[in-house]
């Protein structure tokens, strides 16, 4: 990994929810920020520079709301960063503010990433195109499905597999006090009895819109507060454009270099073995076996079988998404750090009862896009 | 810190109307002169700055990254702000000492919608938005509070306009005659034209910036600063926040040749002077600045490219730039720039 070192210190989490009608945009950021700021044993004194992040400004109707949100983070009299990259753009938040870290810029960061769908309509803010071209899709699951489809016949997945991601993932939650989806009881035919949306994803197999926000205190390895620190052992951002000839988007290019990059850096050779939990972004419930092929955990066509084995199981050999997902609780903006934040209570031991034991190297992933922007990185227990 | 420098910079023919180009089509030529200026074809970081309000859509720069030709895939960001924080990201980045260049660029076609009216939605939704305040009306209650003489004012709207004329790429607007308050106290003159426009800017560190051009524009402080958001709470004939940037970024440790200041209204100008602590013989935004041609996300990335560009070409030894964004100068960034020989 390049640069000085840097480590997680503070983690916050909303109740991640349909609508928090109580909190405005203001008070939903700041909780997740102040219970960041606890975990991390600071104030805001402390606080070198805030990073935002957020998905489209149209989702809240609020533009450019990192000038709104200021007062709210604690952040008058320092620098702010405002950072958007689609769905990816909680990953990249934590990103930017690890890199001010790792760069020498500051010694401790705050990193806040939200999303109040409540407030808006997020499906109409995904399905407008810019006015040059047709929208030939509805909301997010419309421009995924044909990709899905696609994986399911190069692959041979059956049909049944996507619904075994949604079951694991939703049950997962239910060991997660902010997780927004509970479903006690959650079965394959369950799933499989609700509606079609854009085949073959079915209602429960898709995210829920939720209100949410997560948040993070960085620190410089030379000011540490708080308890364990998860390490940051490789950080990452990859793009590619979303039109391109013979662009790969089963599995995309950019998502495997942006692996590849964070594995050189953390040093890991084979991730299914070296990797002992991943929290990874799976909107819909086939993105995991398309996810595993991507980032290296199964060869190609095999993914379908890893998830069907019960290997990504709370309980298997290579755990994905013990918090539930993004299956579970999806408010966009901050979808992404929450993968990344949870991948580093991981390694601090403090993931509750969806605690991995042992836990020492954890992935967390976003993307974004048409599938076309990537962020993560590899956190761990040991100074790297 | 790592030594970096801008080392390239391009910025289109800025225009009043909308000329029927795509945000992409708008962005390749300026792309494609970085390159050439550079000779470079990959960066090891590529960051831009956009508003996807100015499209009235979500994504917009999506479709830019199109235009880039990302492929293979790149290591890139966004930034939902002017392209001089991409430039500022990029600048982090270049830090870590793994890669050694970078692209930034930024866009805004402001003639597709109501920019007073858009600017509005930046306002806390719940409290200030509603009051249905204009971008231009916060601006007037700042100008009015700054007390700025009339004379003042109509001098550094002669004056940008004067130089715009003479630089090719801003708008060319006739000398301002006696017009009407549009909010009192700013005149129609006083506001930064409605521009279309991208920019483009290539930083490079240490030994490859002195391979990529004769005369590195090298990055001696680069810094940025947020106040709060509501009205009451700031000083507005003042920007704090400006006068903490420019002392972490060091502006006044020597002379400065050249400042280009991110003023969309004629009053900030004076405001800004003040906060930087200007000395009388800095020439202030000799290509016009904001108010001969204002293409917005992009503004700000101008300023620190045309304050680069006066050290490239030997003209200036060093200079300052300067970017703002939310309303009345909530966030200020500078940067001070200074050639080698």
């Amino acid at each position: 990994m390049s640069g000085n070192p840097c480590a997680v210190i503070g983690v916050g989490q909303t109740r991640y929810t349909t609508r928090r009608r109580e909190v405005s945009i203001a008070g939903l950021v700041r909780e997740a920020a102040l219970r960041a700021l606890e975990d991390a044993d600071l104030t805001w004194k402390d606080i070198d520079a805030v990073v935002i992040g957020k998905a489209p400004d149209l989702f809240e109707g609020v533009m450019m709301p990192e000038a709104y949100l200021a007062d709210a983070l604690g952040a008058a009299g320092k620098p702010v960063m405002r950072v958007h990259t689609a769905g990816s753009v909680g990953g990249s938040t934590a990103l930017v503010g690890a890199s001010l870290i790792q760069g020498g810029v500051h010694d401790r960061v705050l990193v806040v990433a939200f999303e109040k769908q409540s407030e808006s309509n997020a499906t109409w803010a995904l399905s407008t195109h810019l006015p040059f071209n047709a929208s030939l899709v509805v909301g997010a699951g419309g421009y995924f499905a044909p990709h899905i489809r696609e994986y399911i016949r190069r692959s041979g997945a059956p049909a049944h597999v996507g619904h075994l991601v949604a079951v694991k993932d939703r049950r997962n939650a239910l060991r997660n006090p902010y997780a927004h989806l509970r479903i006690p009881g959650i079965t394959v035919e369950m799933v499989e009895s609700t509606p079609m949306l854009w085949e073959p994803i079915r209602y429960l197999d898709t995210c829920p819109s939720s209100d949410g926000a997560c948040a993070m205190v960085l620190a410089a390895g030379h000011r540490l507060t708080g308890g364990t620190p998860a390490w940051v052992l490789g950080a990452a951002m990859r793009s590619e454009p979303i039109s391109r000839a013979d662009r790969d988007t089963v599995s995309p290019q950019a998502g495997k270099d942006c692996a590849a990059d964070v594995y050189r850096q953390a040093g890991v050779t084979d991730p299914r073995r070296e990797i002992d939990v991943a929290e990874v972004y799976v909107p819909f419930s086939w993105y995991e076996p398309m996810w595993l092929e991507n980032l290296g955990f199964a060869a190609e066509g095999e993914g379908w079988k890893l998830t069907e084995s019960g290997a990504t199981a709370l309980d298997g050999d290579i755990p994905w998404n013990p918090s539930g997902g993004v299956l579970s609780s999806n408010p966009i903006g901050a979808s992404g750090m929450i993968r990344f934040a949870e991948a580093a209570l991981q390694v601090r031991g403090m993931a509750g009862e969806h605690q991995v034991d042992g836990a020492r190297r954890a992935l967390g992933h976003a993307y974004g896009g048409g599938a076309q922007f990537f962020a993560m990185w590899m956190v761990g227990s040991d100074r790297p | 810190m790592r030594q970096v420098a801008v080392v390239a910079f391009a910025q289109t023919r800025h225009s009043a109307d909308d000329e029927g180009l795509s945000e992409p089509e708008m962005i390749l030529p300026v792309l494609d002169e970085v390159r050439e200026r550079t000779g470079l074809r990959r960066f090891g970081f590529t960051c831009s700055g956009s508003c996807d309000y100015l499209a009235g859509a979500p994504f917009s720069f999506v479709s830019a990254l199109d235009a880039l030709g990302a492929w293979p895939p790149i290591s890139e960001s966004h930034v939902e702000m002017d392209a001089a924080w991409a430039l500022y990201e990029a600048w982090v980045r270049l830090q870590h000492g793994d890669v050694d260049s970078a692209l930034v660029y930024g866009f805004g076609k402001s003639s597709q919608g109501d920019l007073r009216e858009i600017m509005t939605l930046q306002l806390d939704p719940y409290y200030l938005a509603p009051l249905g305040l204009d971008q231009v009306s916060f601006a007037a209650l700042q100008a009015h509070a700054a007390g700025a003489d009339r004379a003042a004012l109509d001098g550094i709207v002669w004056r940008s306009r004067r130089d715009g004329r003479a630089n090719p790429y801003a708008l060319d607007l006739p000398d301002p005659e006696g017009e009407e308050p549009e909010v009192g106290p700013l005149r129609p003159y006083d506001i930064a034209p409605i521009t279309d426009g991208a920019a483009a800017v290539v930083l490079a560190a240490g030994d490859l910036a002195w391979e990529l051009c004769e005369r590195p524009a090298w990055i001696s402080g680069i810094a940025h600063r947020i106040e709060p958001h509501y009205l009451g709470m700031r000083d507005l004939a003042r920007s704090a926040s400006a006068a903490d940037a420019a002392r972490a970024a060091g502006v006044g440790k020597g002379h400065v040749d050249v400042a280009e200041l991110h003023a969309q209204f004629s009053h900030e100008e004076i405001i800004l002077r003040e906060a930087l602590e200007l000395p009388d013989g800095t020439a202030v935004n000799p290509s016009g600045g904001p108010l001969a041609a204002n293409p917005v996300m992009a503004t700000g990335l101008i300023r620190i490219g045309e304050a680069a560009r006066r050290i490239l070409d030997g003209t200036a030894g060093r200079t300052v730039a300067h970017a703002a964004s939310g309303p009345c100068l909530q966030h200020n960034l500078v940067t001070v720039m200074e050639g080698q020989s």
